[in-house]
């Protein structure tokens, strides 16, 4: 005979094991903090000079555009060395890192990308100098990507 | 046979700053989604597009399963010499597709 607190033990327990997986398939706000940790490093992390262009509202998150242009005059001495992009919600914090060089010019970029939820995207452009600027975006999705397999 | 569609100009000025379109056929399946049978469909992605001109490197790409089916990717370079732009992408299973554009600069 089972005592009440044995299957109380049980029903906790089935429900941390059911929702756990869930749980962890997802990147959160702190795996996304963890990937852009390693990105920065002890680098200071600042706000501005990024622009990140995606729209507010998006109907199919399979397929979202996005821009990044950063200010920089791309010069040999003085470029945006690498672009990162990270996300909150999709499955994976990464999204994309681009590697340029006074070779591009200009530090715009253009990418479609994949969102499974509504949540914030993050932009952060490293220069030859070892500075780190950022912008974010909030998005919100109507249709998730990667749900199920379609066909 | 990959399909691949690269927009760029034929010909530019010594200096100017020309944009490169890229966009290529690939499934882009991330690896996190269950197929009809339930069982989850393995990963097949795009990892790295390079760009070259005349053969040194101008931009290079590392792609996350969170790029959209048939990646697409815009950038800009200088343009400093007549010759040929490389696009290159590699991926999971041994995935290699290459192009190349002529530009002339002058």
């Amino acid at each position: 005979m089972r005592s009440p607190l044995d299957r109380r033990t049980f029903v906790v327990g089935a429900a941390l094991v059911s929702v756990l997986p869930f749980a962890s398939a997802h990147a959160t706000p702190e795996a996304m903090a963890a990937a852009i940790k390693e990105v920065v490093g002890e680098g200071m992390l600042r706000e501005g000079r990024v622009k990140l262009d995606l729209p507010p509202l998006v109907e199919n998150g399979n397929v979202v555009p996005l821009t990044v242009s950063v200010e920089s005059p791309m010069t040999a001495a003085d470029h945006v060395k690498a672009i990162h992009v990270f996300n909150e919600k999709n499955p994976q914090p990464h999204v994309f890192s681009a590697r340029l060089g006074s070779r591009n010019g200009k530090a715009v970029i253009g990418t479609r990308i994949k969102l499974a939820d509504s949540q914030k995207i993050i932009a952060i452009a490293e220069t030859s100098s070892g500075a780190f600027w950022s912008a974010s975006a909030d998005v919100i999705v109507t249709l998730a990507a990667c749900i199920e397999d379609v066909t | 046979m990959t399909n691949i569609l690269v927009n760029a100009p034929k010909t530019a000025r010594p200096g100017e700053i020309v944009e490169i379109k890229a966009l290529i056929m690939h499934p882009m399946e991330t690896g996190f989604r269950p197929g009809t049978n339930g069982r989850i469909i393995p990963r097949d992605i795009i990892e790295h597009f390079v760009a070259t001109w005349n053969g040194t490197e101008i931009f290079r790409m590392e792609m996350s399963p969170a790029i959209a089916t048939n990646p697409f990717v815009s950038f800009f370079a200088v343009a400093t010499e007549s010759g040929t732009i490389g696009l290159r992408w590699t991926g999971d299973k041994g995935f290699l597709a290459e192009e190349q554009v002529a530009i002339t600069v002058g």
